[in-house]
């Protein structure tokens, strides 16, 4: 035996005794645990609490200052009836998708024009961008100035083109508001779609086309049979990704009309804020912005069980 | 230096039971050589020992300590890995000073070693260079750099020279062994190439399936392989086996099969006595066969079918067809042989391996 | 590429991409002539024959000198500075830890937490902005950065932990087995070979990040509420627009200023932003 504690100690002469927090975290599960816990600490805090909170919430009638009694379901009851909260319902529904449509058939063909060799690319893509990073609050007030209905500088060209004789009002008509604040959502997400489609098309081989131009495919038929199909999986991320920020998008209809006029632009998150911080029902207000919940969990859940079928292939 | 002990070593990864029960002592200043297939268990063997992973069950002893529960950090080993390891951010010489910086060690003891180390493998040169800027060979040497600095008790290798072109995988090989006799550091090696084994090993472990199929120097491996597997591993072109009855026939016996009919010595035949009436497993290494006639009336030669003449240079492979099986014959460059022509094969009755057909085993 | 006749290529290449380019820069040009127009050139209707929108005869500096002095706009953008820089670094410094332990570290619920972070990546600010904002006053944080700097991780984690991710995955294991029997711990051959290793990545994080915070609005705009406390977006908003009135001149130029910080960071790490985008999308 003494022969042997003096052969253990010779090989671990230079290694000193490790710390007990030093085994501890030798261990992956401790170190794992210890990795995590900010983290969990941080969103459990200020998600999953506010969650709780808010649902909590949602079934008081709650006001600035005013702790509120339980009430049930009598706020969601309420915005059944609420014949505003049905045309933000309606306006988020046909903002998104419209909104989704144009940023995705325009984002796709500006990432093909991307997509071909020029001089100036990496500039072009470079600036391309800038609509996305900007802070939206800000371009959207160069919007709002572009879309004031007697300084407009969009009616001036469109005057001059000869294409309209008299002047159009952009966020002050009912009809045409939604529209505008759709144009504006359009502008700010196109280069998002831009870029991720152009990381995706720059991953399918140019042989491809090559062979299908040698087998007498047309153009069309090119990105038909070939790109788009390759591409799928990245649209349906890109898609999935942008969907959620539009549904629940408040700055930009916020900055542009603040839901007017007469509520033709109210969107879920508008209406909650005009509700929950405008008048301080936050009771109300909060079930108001719960209702998004579901269509968010249906988002969510298609993009979990996506990714786990990419991830199985 | 220290000795390795491996005692009843067990892994287990969800259902799959990778190493079994393996045992094994590796002596001090010992060159040991783990060779199999891939998914024999070698490689996960040597992570056990390293610490990468957890023991299911069984010892792992470095010197006398038991290391089982001992961070790898721990153990006074150093590894070479197959793709090198190289950390991408540090110069060559930061990669083979980190385990010392590590280990808190004076700088001027780092400088030292880093540059005896360097000279050892003839890399002075590249200390500044950053990993990308070196060949696949000179990587191998920083690899190899870094281990050699640590001084540590035992060197374990996972496959170092499979990433190398072949030229400069011979070359590793013999510079290995000189640094190994140089040194003398206890040495573990994984390879699935039989060659390397063969030629690096003190001793060398044959696994399969997770299990040791036989532990023993190279030559005894190659003249006295324990079973079919190993037989068939060790030597290349790989050894020819056909399978036989035995029979006695006026009190000589027999090894009948398709195209065969060998008599074979008394010697022999004693130690398959056993067998007589069973069917076994004959093998024959393609280099003990010869082309021409069997010496004597003990009927050591069996007629063959040339099919292809695989020429060498320093050798002749023939593709041969006996009977219905095949069989590889390893003969001197100066013999004439044509495809189609038909020509007896001879060998020496005692270069003949009998395998029981059922267990594999030598008999 | 396959190229056909040189019409072909205006027709199909070059007449779009520039009404793209023009399409989705002009609204930055309008800021900026905007901000250096004179009032009287500004308030022109642009049904008058004198309306000549996209230059300015008498440029001037009174809307940018106006900003400058007359309103809290530089207070505002050190604000924004300095949530943005804190809150990003906080950010980083979870989302390499959560990173690197899902990426790399065997453990139970290892899947699930991975799936719960994601979730986290896809929850807006909207939805929770006003239990958020009990739980803000609750804490005693209304009307301060704080409320900001802890609030914005909560987006932004899920973005980091899942870049880096990617990141982790992509280094070689060996690199770090190697380090641990070379004598490192765990936690070491992480600070020294993995994190090095990963450092564009965690520069693409960082400028994502950063950008995120700088544009965030709604919860600056609820948890925050006086004048001297506000971002840019939230000072922009409600400072410079009084009652109906709104100061184009000075709007304009706020957002450019505004803007400025985002953009100069981001002309200098094009690629790693890009690089940060596409990768949160491939996930």
């Amino acid at each position: 035996m003494a022969v042997s504690e003096v052969v253990s100690q010779r090989a671990f002469a230079r290694t000193p005794p490790r710390s007990a927090t030093t085994r501890l975290l030798e261990d992956e599960r401790w170190l794992a645990v210890v990795l995590l816990l900010p983290t969990v600490i941080l969103l459990g805090l200020f998600i999953a609490y506010p969650f709780v909170d808010g649902v909590l919430l949602s079934v008081t009638d709650a006001r600035v200052g005013v702790p509120g009694s339980f009430v049930g379901l009598q706020n969601f009851e309420s915005l059944w009836h609420d014949t505003i909260f049905r045309t933000a319902v309606w306006n988020t529904f046909v903002y998104t998708a419209v909104a989704t449509v144009f940023k995705l058939a325009l984002g796709l063909w500006l990432a093909l024009l991307l997509n071909r060799h020029f001089k100036g690319k990496a500039f072009a893509r470079a600036f391309i961008l800038l609509p996305f990073i900007i802070p939206t609050v800000l371009s959207t007030f160069a919007w709002k100035w572009m879309f004031d209905p007697t300084f407009s500088v969009i009616n001036w060209t469109l005057f001059q083109l000869g294409l309209i004789h008299t002047r159009i009002n952009w966020l002050g008509d009912p009809n045409l508001a939604l529209i505008s604040v759709i144009i504006v959502n359009v502008w700010r997400g196109v280069p998002f779609y831009a870029i991720s489609l152009l990381a995706g098309l720059q991953t399918i081989n140019p042989e491809l086309q090559e062979a299908a131009a040698i087998d007498g495919a047309r153009p069309w038929q090119r990105f038909w049979h070939v790109t788009w199909p390759l591409l799928l999986p990245v649209t349906m991320v890109v898609v999935l990704f942008s969907v959620v920020p539009t549904f629940a998008d408040f700055q930009l209809v916020y900055v542009l009309t603040g839901g007017g006029p007469a509520n033709a632009t109210q969107l879920f998150a508008t209406y909650a804020y005009q509700i929950g911080v405008g008048t301080g029902l936050l009771g109300e207000g909060a079930a108001v912005s719960l209702a998004m919940f579901p269509f968010l969990l249906i988002v969510v859940i298609v993009q979990l069980l996506y990714i786990r079928r990419v991830e199985v292939h | 230096m220290a000795r390795v002990l491996i005692r009843n070593l067990n892994k287990i990864f969800n259902e799959v039971h990778a190493v079994k029960d393996v045992n094994l002592e590796i002596r001090d200043r010992e060159f040991v050589v783990l060779v199999g297939p891939s998914g024999c268990g070698k490689t996960t063997t040597l992570r056990m020992v390293a610490g990468l992973e957890t023991i299911t069950s069984g010892e792992v002893l470095i010197g006398d300590t038991i290391v089982n529960e001992l961070p790898p950090m721990d153990r006074d080993i150093a590894m070479v890995f197959q793709n090198y390891a190289l950390y991408p951010h540090m110069s060559v010489y930061d990669n083979m000073a980190f385990g010392l910086k590590m280990r808190r060690f004076a700088r001027a003891e780092i400088e030292q070693r880093v540059r005896e180390a360097a000279g050892i493998l003839g890399i002075e040169n590249l200390l500044q260079r950053k990993p990308r800027q070196l060949s696949g060979g000179q990587r191998q040497r920083v690899a190899l750099g870094r281990a050699l600095v640590r001084h540590p008790q035992v060197f374990l290798f996972d496959e170092p020279l499979s990433n190398l072109d072949a030229k400069l995988r011979v070359q590793m090989r013999v510079e290995l062994k000189k640094i190994h006799d140089r040194l003398g550091t206890t040495a573990i090696y994984v390879t699935h190439d039989q060659v390397e084994a063969m030629t690096l090993g003190d001793r060398v472990v044959v696994m399969k399936d997770g299990i040791v199929q036989q532990v023993g120097e190279p030559l005894d491996l190659y003249n006295a392989p324990a079973n079919r597997f190993v037989a068939g591993f060790i030597g290349s072109p790989a050894m020819n086996f056909a399978d036989v009855g035995l029979a006695v026939q006026e009190g000589a016996m027999l090894a009948l099969a398709d195209g065969i009919r060998l008599k074979l010595p008394p010697a022999i035949a004693e130690r398959l006595r056993s067998h007589v009436g069973r069917q076994v497993t004959l093998g024959i290494r393609p280099e003990d066969l010869r082309v021409g006639p069997g010496n004597g009336a003990d009927g050591c030669d069996f007629p063959a079918i040339v099919e292809v003449v695989e020429r060498l240079g320093a050798q002749i492979l023939l593709d041969v067809k006996v009977g219905s099986g095949t069989m590889v014959a390893a003969v001197e460059p100066s013999v004439k042989a044509n495809v189609r022509e038909q020509l007896r094969l001879a060998f020496d009755a005692e270069r003949l391996h009998f395998f029981d057909r059922a267990s594999g085993n030598a008999i | 590429m396959i190229e056909g006749a040189k019409w072909r290529r205006w027709v199909y290449f070059y007449i779009p991409l520039s009404a793209f380019i023009l399409w989705l820069l002009f609204p930055f040009y309008w800021m900026l002539v905007t901000s250096v127009r004179p009032d009287r050139e500004l308030y022109r209707p642009w049904m008058a024959p004198n309306y000549a929108p996209f230059w300015t005869a008498h440029p001037t500096l009174e809307h940018i000198t106006d900003l400058l002095t007359g309103t809290l706009f530089i207070r505002w953008m050190a604000n924004t500075l300095f949530i943005a820089v804190i809150s990003t670094l906080i950010s980083l410094f979870c989302g390499i830890l959560a990173g690197y332990a899902l990426a790399r570290l065997k453990f139970r619920f290892a899947g699930a937490l991975g799936t719960g972070i994601f979730i986290t990546y896809l929850v807006p600010q909207t939805l929770l902005f006003i239990p958020l904002a009990n739980i803000i006053r609750n804490f005693q944080l209304g009307d301060s950065p704080w409320a900001l700097i802890l609030t914005y991780p909560t987006f932004l984690i899920p973005f980091c932990t899942w870049l880096l991710m990617g990141y982790f995955k992509a280094i070689p294991r060996e690199l770090e087995e190697c380090a641990r029997i070379d004598g490192a711990t765990r936690w070491k051959a992480m600070l020294y070979i993995i994190i090095p290793i990963a450092v564009p990545g965690i520069l693409s994080a960082g400028i994502f990040a950063f950008t995120l915070s700088w544009n965030e609005f709604i919860y600056a705009l609820v948890f925050l509420s006086s004048a001297e406390q506000k971002t840019v977006s939230v000072g922009v908003t409600s400072e410079l627009v009084r009652g109906d009135v709104f100061y184009w001149g000075q709007l304009m130029a706020g957002a450019l200023l505004g803007s400025i910080p985002v953009a100069f960071i981001y002309s200098f790490f094009v690629e790693y932003y890009v690089a940060g985008l596409t990768g949160s999308v491939k996930g």
